[in-house]
């Protein structure tokens, strides 16, 4: 079995969307809920990780510049991330197109996580 | 790996937007009344982000509300010299001494008072009644444009322009509604009686496909008529009687459908499964409403539903009395469907030929051609007169005008009962 990070990317826009109406609200929440319970009782959530916020600083350059970010330019950001656990990065896909996010106009990005074993 | 197990309340952040939006539109003011929307949506948001990693808290409504509280702290610094907010509360928000107190006591005082507000608000004169009935289910009662166009039967795109029209004309009063003038109060208080009237009964007789969402309609109604019962000013008796009207007709409701969801006649509707704790709480509601020389449609109608609510079946019921109630009706509020309900109450008491009798004598008879419960009853009458062809042709007329799916099977029963019936 390996790892992988999902990160939950949308823009502020879906976001909203996603909470549209109070019962849009309710069925959001529900079907996160529903889904991250599903990976716990199938043994694939490592981890249910941590909420982002969407606004922070980005720290560049030699200067060492802050900056409001992420970035001014990227529409989407993580707005949180999960640790789980696949046989392979197809799988650690499919698992991840269960993610209600899909259904807002976010995405999921797979990323496998690098372990020191060879 | 475990998730937190908690569940969202049923319905929680419906009930929670429509507390939400009216206490923060009395700081900012009817005219924002779109920010303060968007402050709750802001709330919900992060409600959403944070709670599916960590699980619903233990307390969720504190928790949206103090989110709440915060964001519209942060837009009172920011958009303070911009914009202009609630006068009763502008002066407060001048100083950051000041304005967190005021913010706190906003949220603290009076979510009561608020909804009151925002209900008196929504029941604006120069509103349709329908609309009114609309905007007080999107704003108070958390219903997003879908379910109200669902409510009502109608289509989105009609629901969100009359709703963004009524917002318009809400923005355009300079403050919400003052509750702390009597005089003011009394003028609109039957209007506001009015309004929450209609929500019960689109619940009880409603369009909708679902009686899910009629129930829920039902018990919105239910809801913002003890909020008027709770305010001095606003519990007088005509509320105490419309009180008593919604919880002895909701009473009904268990028994109103069989176990398929057919529509039950009142006489073969099962009792036992009214409820009996409604029933009570109707009682007391009505006793409360006798204070005062006042008398209201609301006394007489929910007098009436009393009569039906303690008699054991449709036969050992006392249509006198009831009958005697139709007249006082008649005097105090005449309508066509007042005096159609009266002849079927004479039917009961006298038989299907004084029924029949009694509907051919109402004035303005044609304009309950349109309801399908009139073509019913006719048919029913004819009926029992030995007139099968005549029944079959006021059944047909009523299955015409059906409202929901419910009332379509019980007439679509009551033909082929008769189409049996003429066979043998």
């Amino acid at each position: 079995m390996s790892e992988f990070a999902l990160l939950y990317r949308s823009t502020q826009e879906a976001h909203r969307e996603a909470m549209g109406s109070p019962e849009k609200a309710q069925q959001s929440m529900t079907k996160w809920r529903a889904w991250f319970k599903e990976m716990a009782d199938k043994g694939q959530l490592k981890s249910i990780g941590q909420p982002l916020e969407r606004v922070g600083s980005v720290v560049a350059g030699k200067k060492k510049t802050v900056t409001d970010g992420p970035y001014a330019e990227s529409k989407d950001v993580i707005g949180g991330f999960s640790l789980i656990e696949a046989r392979d990065l197809e799988q650690a896909a499919k698992i991840a197109s269960g993610c209600p996010i899909l259904e807002f106009g976010g995405c999921v990005e797979v990323r496998p996580v690098l372990q020191l074993g060879i | 790996m475990d998730v937190p197990q908690q569940d969202v309340p049923e319905h929680l952040f419906r009930h929670e937007a429509g507390r939400l939006v009216a206490i923060l539109t009395r700081l900012f003011g009817i005219h924002n009344l779109a920010l303060a929307e968007d402050v709750v949506q802001d709330a919900f948001c992060r409600a959403l982000e944070t709670w599916k990693f960590h699980g619903v808290p233990g307390n969720p409504s504190a928790w949206l509300m103090k989110t709440a509280k915060n964001r519209a702290l942060d837009v009172l610094r920011r958009e303070g010299t911009a914009r202009r907010f609630a006068p009763e509360v502008e002066r407060q928000l001048d100083s950051e001494w000041t304005l967190a107190p005021a913010v706190e006591e906003a949220f603290a005082a009076g979510l009561n008072d608020a909804q009151l507000r925002m209900m008196f608000s929504c029941i604006h004169p120069r509103l349709p009644e329908e609309t009114q009935v609309a905007l007080v289910l999107h704003l108070l009662c958390g219903f997003g444009i879908d379910e109200t166009a669902a409510a009502f039967l109608k289509g989105r795109a009609a629901m969100e322009k009359r709703i963004a029209r009524a917002k318009k004309t809400l923005a355009a009063s300079k403050r919400l509604f003052d509750l702390a003038g009597p005089a003011g109060v009394a003028a609109r208080l039957p209007a506001v009686l009015r309004a929450l009237y209609l929500l019960f009964n689109e619940g009880y007789h409603g369009a909708s496909p679902h009686a899910a969402v009629r129930a829920e309609l039902c018990g919105e109604a239910l809801r913002l008529v003890y909020l008027l019962l709770e305010h001095r000013l606003t519990a007088t008796p005509a509320a105490h009687a419309l009180a008593a009207l919604m919880n002895l007709h909701a009473a009904r409701l268990p028994g109103r459908l069989d176990a398929e969801g057919n529509l039950l006649h009142l006489a073969d509707q099962d009792r036992s499964r009214w409820d009996a704790r409604r029933i009570a709480e109707g009682r007391r509601q009505l006793e409360l409403s006798a204070a005062g020389g006042e008398l209201t449609a609301y006394h007489v109608e929910s007098a009436i539903a009393a009569v039906h609510a303690q008699s054991p079946s449709a036969e050992d019921t006392d249509w006198d009395e009831i009958v005697s109630l139709y007249d006082v009706l008649m005097r105090i509020q005449p309508s066509p469907v007042v005096a159609f309900n009266r002849a079927v109450a004479l039917a009961q008491r006298d038989g299907s030929a004084r029924g029949l009798e009694e509907i051919e004598r109402i004035k303005d008879r044609k304009r309950l051609k349109r309801y399908p419960f009139y073509h019913a009853a006719v048919a029913e009458f004819e009926l029992q007169l030995g007139h099968p062809a005549a029944a079959r042709d006021s059944f047909a007329q009523a299955l015409k005008l059906a409202r929901n799916p419910a009332e379509r099977r019980f007439l679509q029963e009551k033909m082929s009962n008769l189409a049996l019936l003429e066979r043998h």
